[in-house]
């Protein structure tokens, strides 16, 4: 898989030609369309009332196309001017803002009701000159973003993290920032398929996140099982049979097992 | 740009943060443009009630227009008859007119962004980053 993020900074990756092949490429237009109503489905909007969402990282407008079809006004972020003057070009009807997400989400509080962003959220992780930290930039983007938007207010991302630190970080990021949330992976079996999308709230809200589907799955917790304990706490019985388990493995000949086996033998008169 | 945008967009650097000058963003030289849109009646309603409606008289005097009333205008309906005027005033107001071009100025850090082609560049130089 060819990782974008790792050639070069977003607002030069993204050049005329660059912007101009995602855009009219089919592949990507399926994909970007799938994984806003993804987005939408997860962020659980009310039907039938308006909605003002922010669309970050919002490209040529791909997913701000759709958001209009479902009906909804919107207002798109991105860095890259080819990527927004293609946008234009396409004549999508949110308006477009030419900056960076690391540096803040500039609108006033409690301005939009939810926020989607769509293959973009991982460009922050990167530090593109020597004078930015990375760390910082998360912060101060989820800082402003949970200012911006209304309380109660839901941010869903679609992103591609380039390993678990990535998402770690993120996540970490959006937590000391005031969201509660986590992560849903879609398709986590496939390799292909797999998606991640960030589904944060700001503070609590009436209608909640759509989880249908989701399967809760924990971190698990390896504890290294003690085995003296554990040798202390069996049974004769399960002693017999470990015993037995593991002569049965060296090749040896064991009795075969039965009911009988490591019961007490009476004693006869 | 939309003129509705402009009620939302403050000052992107951090130091401004804090200010209450950083919001409205000061408006000069603009050329504006009027485009038709569908009307959403439900929408204008909804944009309403987090509209900062000093803010929008602020920013319609620096644009040319001080026709405005000087109060938020109240009790709108979207299904009643006699809304439906103001709903269509706001409306050529706040969603069909647009900045195409034209400076933004923060009233505390004076930082200039410029909309060129109606996208407005909020981009920072690397030392107020």
């Amino acid at each position: 898989m060819s990782r974008p993020e790792q050639l070069a900074p977003p607002e030069v990756f993204y050049n005329d030609s660059e912007s101009f092949k995602y855009t009219s490429s089919t592949r990507v237009q399926h994909i970007q369309a799938k994984m806003t109503l993804r987005a939408l489905e997860l962020l659980n909007l009310e039907v039938d009332s308006p909605h003002f969402i922010l669309d970050l990282g919002c490209g040529s407008g791909l997913s701000g196309e759709i958001l209009t079809e479902e009906g909804y006004n919107w207002i798109g972020m991105d860095i890259s001017p080819s990527m927004l003057a293609t946008g234009i070009d396409r004549d999508v009807e949110g308006d477009l803002f030419l900056s960076d997400m690391g540096n803040g989400v500039h609108f006033r509080a409690g301005t939009f009701d939810a926020a989607i962003s769509i293959s973009a959220v991982q460009w922050l992780c990167n530090a593109d000159s020597s004078n930015v930290d990375p760390k910082k930039r998360m912060l101060r983007f989820f800082n402003s973003l949970y200012a911006s938007l209304k309380r109660g207010g839901k941010f869903v991302a679609q992103f591609y993290p380039m390993n678990d630190i990535q998402t770690e970080n993120l996540l970490n990021a959006a937590k000391v920032a005031g969201f509660g949330g986590g992560l849903i992976i879609d398709d986590p079996e496939s390799k292909r398929h797999k998606k991640y999308y960030m589904v944060l709230t700001a503070g609590q809200s009436e209608r909640n996140i759509n989880l249908a589907g989701a399967e809760m799955d924990a971190p698990e917790t390896t504890k290294k099982v003690n085995r003296k304990l554990l040798k202390k706490l069996e049974s004769k019985k399960e002693f017999i049979a470990r015993k037995k388990e593991t002569m049965k493995r060296r090749g040896k000949k064991v009795a075969l097992d039965s009911k009988f086996t490591a019961r007490k033998r009476r004693p006869r008169f | 740009m939309k003129f509705l945008t402009t009620n939302f967009v403050k000052c992107a650097i951090k130091t401004c943060d804090s200010s209450l000058e950083a919001f409205p963003l000061q408006y000069s030289e603009c050329e504006l443009v009027q485009e038709e849109q569908e009307f959403n009646p439900e929408f204008i309603c909804h944009m309403l009630d987090r509209l900062d409606w000093q803010a929008v008289i602020k920013v319609a005097k620096d644009l040319g227009n001080t026709s405005l009333p000087p109060n938020k205008p109240e009790d709108i309906d979207p299904i009643m008859e006699d809304s439906q005027a103001i709903l269509r005033d706001l409306h050529t107001l706040l969603v069909e007119t647009r900045i195409v071009e034209g400076k933004m100025i923060c009233r505390n850090c004076e930082h200039i962004y410029y909309i060129k082609n109606s996208i407005p560049n909020f981009l920072l130089p690397p030392h107020l980053c």
